[in-house]
């Protein structure tokens, strides 16, 4: 009796996860449909399914997306347009005075990031180098707010188009660092990424719905910081909330987990600026 | 005066008369509230926004007085009956006496 009764327990809580996924949901942005389910590569064998984290939102989050004027990420976006026009640093330039229109960049955030002689190569790195190189300007801190409101600008950019990461070639051998990352447990909790987010996507951990940890949203606003959230941002709170000492924003650790997460979300669209809790 | 200010507003371009449409505003600001104290025990001043009106052909459609607990980047969405072609304004108040305005056109065809 007992046993039927537990059994009958495990098997409500397992079509309870399911149905809170809302995995049937499609995702349209202002009218443009978006890829939110791709099926699983080859590199990828652990998942059933590839789910943009969107899915595993609540309704009123995920409507937040769908509309432009509502998604509290595109005030942040006009900080960036303002940015972007905003001459800084010894040579006089502004972003707008090389690239002159933010357009030309569709395309490159779905390619991000990439590997060039060896070592992964961010957006944040691009804007960086373009700052201290070209503008005479000092580096942005990696999740500062004008950083992420420039990299939500680039992005958008790309919004629509499919994540394309090359992980293969130059690329390997930081993919492959990226991948022991991923499963490596670390912290007080012995956690590793695969724990919650390959093991146990769907399900609650305590309040929250775990999604398989997509980066295609990135820079993404979060309800509960009301911000723009950079990857490595991100990062660090996974790691704080196990219980480990995070690695450094920027730094090879989390530039190799940015490149294999990345190449995870292969074929789902980039949602910058996405909504999420 | 406060940094960063822009108001935006969403009204559909056209509409059928006496149609009932909604309307979607938001302005960025920091809406200080004048409860905190920064990191050496001073209070800093309230800066908000305390009056948001808006207006159809000269009549009004909502006024709204704004207190300190209303939140970042105040948000408004209401619905508004069109009788006919006309401007919606905008106007949000700040607490610096600057006065934020923008317009939208509605064709009622």
């Amino acid at each position: 009796m007992t046993v039927t009764k537990l059994i009958s327990a495990s098997a409500l809580v397992l079509i309870g996860g399911l149905a809170q996924a809302g995995e049937s949901d499609t995702l349209s942005v202002e009218g443009q449909a978006m890829t939110t389910r791709v099926a699983a590569q080859a590199h990828t064998p652990n998942l059933d399914e590839v789910f943009s984290g969107w899915v595993f939102r609540t309704d009123e989050t995920q409507a937040l997306q769908m509309d432009d004027f509502e998604n509290p990420g595109f005030v942040f976006v006009d900080k960036g347009i303002d940015l972007y026009a905003k001459v800084d640093g010894s040579e006089g330039k502004s972003c707008a005075s090389c690239h002159e229109n933010v357009e030309d960049f569709a395309g490159l955030r779905a390619s991000m990031p990439r590997v060039v002689d060896g070592d992964v190569v961010s957006m944040e790195n691009m804007v960086n180098d373009c700052r201290t190189e070209r503008m005479g300007a000092d580096a942005w801190k990696w999740s500062s707010a004008d950083m992420t409101a420039i990299t939500a600008l680039i992005g958008l950019q790309s919004r629509g188009m499919p994540v394309n990461v090359k992980f293969d070639g130059d690329a390997a051998a930081q993919w492959q660092k990226g991948k022991e990352l991923y499963y490596t447990r670390v912290g007080q909790l012995d956690m590793s990424c695969s724990n919650c987010h390959e093991d146990n996507y769907g399900n609650m951990i305590r309040a929250d719905h775990l999604s398989q940890g997509q980066t295609n949203g990135f820079p993404t606003y979060r309800l509960k910081n009301a911000k723009l959230n950079s990857i490595h941002g991100r990062f660090k709170g996974c790691m704080k909330n196990i219980r480990a000492t995070p690695f450094k924003e920027g730094g090879e650790e989390f530039q190799a987990l940015e490149l294999y997460l990345a190449s995870r979300g292969n074929g789902l669209t980039v949602e910058t600026p996405s909504v999420r809790n | 005066m406060a940094k960063g200010v822009k108001p935006r507003v969403k009204v559909p371009k056209t509409a059928a008369a006496g149609d009932m449409i909604t309307i979607k505003t938001l302005i960025s600001h920091k809406m200080e509230s004048g409860q905190r104290k920064d990191k050496d025990g001073n209070k800093i001043p309230r800066s908000i926004i305390n009056r948001f009106t808006c207006e159809f052909n000269g009549q009004s459609v909502i006024d709204v007085t704004i207190e300190p607990a209303i939140s970042t980047n105040p948000y408004f969405k209401f619905d508004a009956v069109v009788p006919e072609t006309g401007e919606f304004k905008f106007t949000w108040y700040d607490d610096d006496g600057s006065v934020y305005e923008t317009a939208k056109n509605i064709a009622v065809g």
